[in-house]
């Protein structure tokens, strides 16, 4: 299992964690149904506004579903950051992951590992955490 | 005519992967009751101490129906719910 995710969509991710410092961000990366590739990034708005917590607005989700079905996509990542904490799912995180075929992609900002980032991919299924290897391509 | 229920992909488990399945009721607690005669198990996985998960968002006819009643919320034939897992987590501890 790994994770292949271009630099592009990795650099806007980190972008976007910087810029909602304190707060956690979120978001999501869709690609074609059943292709597991994530193609198109689109930021969600963390409706929580929490540096330890984060929550897609239940209409934006339902939006959200409705476009990928549309357009016969999957959600291929769901991610969000960490702003003070490691990059690994914490327990809210395991006990809220509802997309079993989705990889959790969790990046750290936190100021001990600056200016280097984490950015790492799991796989949460049935409470079970597994980590995967991400490959960047330029 | 009967209630069209849109099933997550966690869920399709216990609706032998089916996406959509019909179900009946005139309140949202009765449809959940009657689907869960028809799939053991998944009304447990939508309520808890009878009342609906925090992990799950139900919505009729796409409107949440936190803001039509909860599980009192009422249904008629023909009207579409769609069932899906909340996108949510963090640092913080439950």
């Amino acid at each position: 299992m790994a994770l292949t995710i271009s630099r592009t969509i990795v650099d806007a991710i980190l972008e976007q964690s910087r810029a909602e410092y304190p707060d956690e961000c979120c978001g999501v990366i869709l690609g074609p149904a059943g292709s597991d590739a994530p193609i198109r990034h689109k930021p969600m708005i963390n409706a929580a506004h929490s540096p330890t917590f984060y929550e897609f607005d239940p209409k934006d989700l339902l939006a959200l579903y409705r476009e990928v079905d549309d357009n016969d996509e999957e959600i291929v990542v769901i991610y969000h950051s960490h702003t003070e904490t490691e990059a690994r799912p914490s327990r809210t995180d395991i006990a809220y992951a509802g997309e079993p075929g989705a990889h959790y992609v969790l990046v750290s900002t936190r100021k001990e590992i600056a200016p280097s980032v984490e950015f790492r991919s799991f796989r949460i299924i049935d409470g079970v955490v597994t980590e995967e290897e991400v490959s960047i391509t330029e | 005519m009967a209630i069209e229920v849109r099933i997550p992909t966690i869920l399709r488990p216990y609706t032998k992967d089916q996406k959509s399945v019909e179900a009946s009721g005139e309140t949202l607690n009765a449809v959940i009751a009657n689907l869960d005669s028809q799939y053991a198990g998944l009304g447990e996985r939508l309520l808890e101490n009878g009342a609906l998960r925090r992990f799950i968002n139900i919505y009729i006819n796409d409107e949440d129906v936190r803001f039509l009643g909860g599980l009192e919320a009422p249904v008629k034939d023909g009207d579409s719910i769609t069932i899906l897992p909340a996108v949510a987590g963090g640092s913080s501890t439950l």
